[in-house]
């Protein structure tokens, strides 16, 4: 990489720019399985042109042995897009699009345990590939939403039978969306912080 | 038509949130596939300051950058001339997150860039911070 090239350092555009008030950020994590609508999603609600951080990745043990002896790397590359809205003049939020295996999760220190909440994107023609992230999610006590992304052709299922199927607790809000559609995505957020809370409400009573 | 139905790995939602760090790697020499690792492997241990950077620490110039100072040094402190988030600097100078977080804790350490910690979630959520984000996100 050139960092001397400083007349065209890429960067955010001016009015782009965090006011210098801002204090802290909080992030929400949109999970799921890939072509689930993440990257959409992200797009559809950011302030800021949807960006990509990527963290490089080593598997020792995997590969073609090659050399009597010697350990086989490979390296795969893990991309997360994510995008800004500016909530005050104190605070932002970030949305990070996240893949749903959770072996690539670590690779983001506290990706999942700093943030507020999550919202879990499911296809329902791919129910089955999100079951595996509910798990996680549950166990590291991250609360979150269920979002529905309405493709054309995938199977309708009334609410009630999903909530069956992923085997939720009533109070879980599953939400159908668009994510291409802004106003879609932002309801699927408000949502997860109407969900919050009322958690925030119920601990406050206990 | 019925959905596929999830059956849970526990039968209950087992007690929240130990962070899980990644497994030790095992000696070298070891028939077993190791676990995944980053690439850029650093003492995280040192001074601590890498570990307390999240994704959305807030990186903010303390001062423009003086000349003969590193090109990366450099090129942080141009775009931290308003307050950026750490992944949003992994994004704009094509670093991994690893070795992003390396540079800022250099700039930290030589008090050249200040952090602003993320809010991160709580046991009992605070809902004014709630709420306040609600109403950012209504705006939208
Ligand atoms: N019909 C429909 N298509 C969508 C929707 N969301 C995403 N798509 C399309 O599905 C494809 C995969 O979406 P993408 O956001 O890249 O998925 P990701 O892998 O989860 O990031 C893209 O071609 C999108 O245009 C949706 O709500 N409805
Ligand atoms: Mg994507």
């Amino acid at each position: 990489m050139d960092f001397n090239g400083s007349d065209t350092l890429p960067g955010p555009r001016t009015e782009d720019h965090l006011p210098h008030t801002t204090q802290a950020a909080v992030k929400i994590v949109i999970v799921g399985g890939f072509g689930v609508g993440k990257t959409t999603m992200v797009g559809s609600v950011s302030e800021i042109r949807p960006l990509t951080t990527e963290e490089t990745m080593t598997q020792a043990g995997i590969g073609v042995d090659d050399n009597y002896g010697s350990d086989t790397k490979t390296a795969t590359t893990v991309a997360m897009d994510f995008g800004r809205i500016g909530i005050t003049d104190r605070l932002v939020l970030y949305l990070f699009g996240t893949p749903g295996q959770e072996r690539f999760w670590f690779l983001w220190n506290g990706l999942f345990e700093g943030a507020l909440g999550a919202v879990v994107l499911v296809d329902t023609r791919r129910l089955e590939v999100s079951f595996d992230v509910m798990d996680r999610l549950e166990e590291r006590g991250v609360p979150f939403v269920i979002a529905v992304n309405s493709f054309p052709d995938a199977p309708r299922y009334a609410v009630e039978e999903l909530r069956t199927a992923l085997d939720l607790a009533p109070e879980i809000p599953i939400i159908e969306c668009d994510v291409r559609r802004r106003a879609s995505s932002k309801d699927v957020l408000l949502t997860l912080m109407r969900f919050l809370h009322s958690i925030a409400l119920s601990g406050a009573r206990a | 038509m019925t959905p596929p139905r999830r059956k849970r790995r526990r039968p209950q939602p087992p007690p929240p949130p130990l962070p899980t760090p990644p497994a030790p790697e095992p000696p070298d020499g070891q028939a077993e596939p190791k676990n995944p690792e980053r690439l850029y492997a650093f003492a995280e241990a040192e001074d601590g300051a890498r570990a307390e950077l999240d994704l959305v620490t807030l990186i903010v110039a303390r001062s423009a950058p003086q000349p003969g100072a590193s090109p990366e040094h450099t090129a942080v402190l141009r775009l931290c001339v308003a307050p950026l988030s750490v992944a949003e600097l992994s994004a704009y100078l094509n670093l991994p997150f690893s070795a992003m977080t390396v540079l800022i804790t250099e700039l930290i350490t030589a008090e050249l860039v200040q952090a602003r910690a993320p809010i991160v979630r709580q046991a009992l959520p605070d809902r004014s911070l709630l709420e306040a984000v609600m109403h950012g996100l209504q705006r939208l």
